[in-house]
């Protein structure tokens, strides 16, 4: 099985690997990156622990290889804040309005919640929940993380900062 | 877990997938979104030695507003259809059904061609496309063939498409006034696959019934659509009588295995009830009931 070169640029710098064709993206970010932010849940397409950005879109990397990332920009949740020791208005929010318990669903949850902010100016209750649908949360019965999402969006409205760098999401055409 | 070893390619063009395809046969399969393969293949349900992605072919991505069909190419990604306002505008059925396939992070990555062609009876968007008499189009060596949405669907995972054919567009004629349609799934939790689902597209002329498409999810083989539903439609006009019927002759038509999801009594009573909903929303939204 031939080795395959790819170039994926995460958190805005370009990782070059050779890499075997059946490696996950979420593989490459922990193990080739060194990122170990983005988790492995159930594996199967269904918990979202491993949600990244990925070319403006929250996607899962449980389930896209590394080469079909290839040439893209991927988001990881240590790439979120711009600013070192600062977080992220999003990650803020899930502080202050306590989104989560044993962490593990976080980084997913806050960047599936990025996502939606930036997609979307005004959300409502509902469509927070439909946007968390694919991310699984076994501790906090999902209110605090609704509220947190909430929570962001003032956040980012007082700020003013939608997004530290400006990510293109391709809408309808 | 890691897939089993395969060789890859991402070739740019459809002519190069074509010689890929001649030139490895049935141990090619063609890799889309990957949002069913790729499961398929982690979980070693399937082995697949050549992996050809299409996602380095930009120009099989696109939705056309034609005046009589809208063209939507096979590797649009599922959310860039789901905020189209072309799509919301022609079909409601369709946004019904993106709205409730997988979850949001999927449909980021999961293609509109990939769900089409997979042939899982539990993809939404075939009974969609059977419902709305959809044209799919094949290209091989010898260059592009139509294939009805209602000729394609053969088995479970066994389409029309031969296997040096790529599914490029997916042709969804444009539905004159005074139509609508609605698709209705019934699911326990987003990452389980659906119990059912049922899809009704009808056109009106002065309240009666001159076309309609039904269709089913989950309750066979492969997607089935209803001609005997929608021929005891035709004439009609809105009705709780005859919708009870029609979704009786639906239900009659339906093929569903127990499972682990329910006895083939329950999948009956879901399918009689989300076709009855279907009908209902179909009817309003062409305008006959307030």
């Amino acid at each position: 099985m031939e080795e395959r070169k790819v170039s994926i640029t995460v958190n805005g710098e370009i990782q070059t690997a050779e890499v075997e064709p059946r490696m996950l993206l979420v593989h490459f970010i922990r193990e080739i990156v060194g990122l170990t932010g983005t988790h492995v849940g159930c594996d199967t397409t269904n918990c979202g622990a491993c949600t990244v950005i990925m070319d403006g879109r929250a996607v899962k990397s449980c389930t896209i290889l590394a080469v079909q990332a290839d040439g893209k920009k991927i988001t990881t949740i240590e790439g979120l804040s711009k600013t070192p020791g600062k977080l992220h208005p999003v990650q803020k929010a899930f502080v202050d309005k306590h989104g989560l318990q044993c962490g593990y669903c976080t980084s997913g949850m806050v960047l599936t919640s990025f996502w939606l902010l930036n997609r979307k100016k005004k959300v409502t209750e509902d469509e927070i929940r439909e946007a968390i649908s694919g991310n699984l949360c076994r501790c906090t019965g999902y209110e605090s993380i609704v509220d947190s999402i909430e929570e962001a969006q003032k956040n980012l409205e007082i700020e003013g900062e939608r997004t530290e760098e400006e990510i293109p999401v391709r809408r309808g055409r | 877990m890691m897939p089993p070893p395969f060789e890859y390619y991402a070739p740019t063009g459809v002519d190069e997938v074509i010689d890929l395809l001649e030139k490895y046969g049935d141990d090619a399969k063609i890799l889309a979104g990957g949002q069913s393969l790729i499961p398929l293949l982690k979980s070693r349900v399937t082995t697949i030695p050549y992996l050809i992605s299409l996602s380095g072919i930009r120009e099989l991505s696109y939705i056309n507003e034609g005046t009589s069909v809208t063209r939507i190419g096979a590797m649009t990604v599922d959310s860039d259809l789901e905020y189209s306002d072309t799509i919301r505008k022609r079909y409601p059925i369709l946004m019904d059904a993106l709205g409730k396939l997988a979850d949001p992070l999927v449909r980021n990555m999961g293609t509109v061609g990939g769900n089409i062609s997979h042939g899982d009876p539990s993809n939404d968007l075939p009974a969609v496309m059977l419902a709305l008499k959809a044209t799919f189009v094949a290209r091989g060596r010898g260059g592009n063939r139509n294939i009805k949405a209602r000729d394609f669907y053969i088995d479970t995972f066994t389409t029309a498409l031969e296997h040096d054919e790529v599914l490029t567009e997916i042709s969804i004629p444009v539905w004159k006034d005074n139509s609508g349609g609605s698709y209705v799934k019934f699911e326990k939790g987003t990452w389980n696959f659906s119990v059912a689902g049922s899809a009704v597209q009808l056109r009106l002329e002065k309240g009666s019934v001159v076309e309609a498409g039904i269709a089913i999810t989950s309750m066979g083989p492969k997607a089935l659509y209803i001609p005997d539903a929608e021929d005891y439609l035709l004439g009609k006009k809105y009705d709780k009588s005859v919708i009870s019927k029609a979704a009786d002759i639906v239900v009659e038509n339906s093929q569903p295995s127990p499972d682990s999801y329910g006895s083939v009594e329950y999948k009956k009573n879901i399918l009689r009830r989300i076709t009855i909903e279907a009908m209902e929303n179909a009817f309003r939204r062409s305008g006959s009931v307030r």
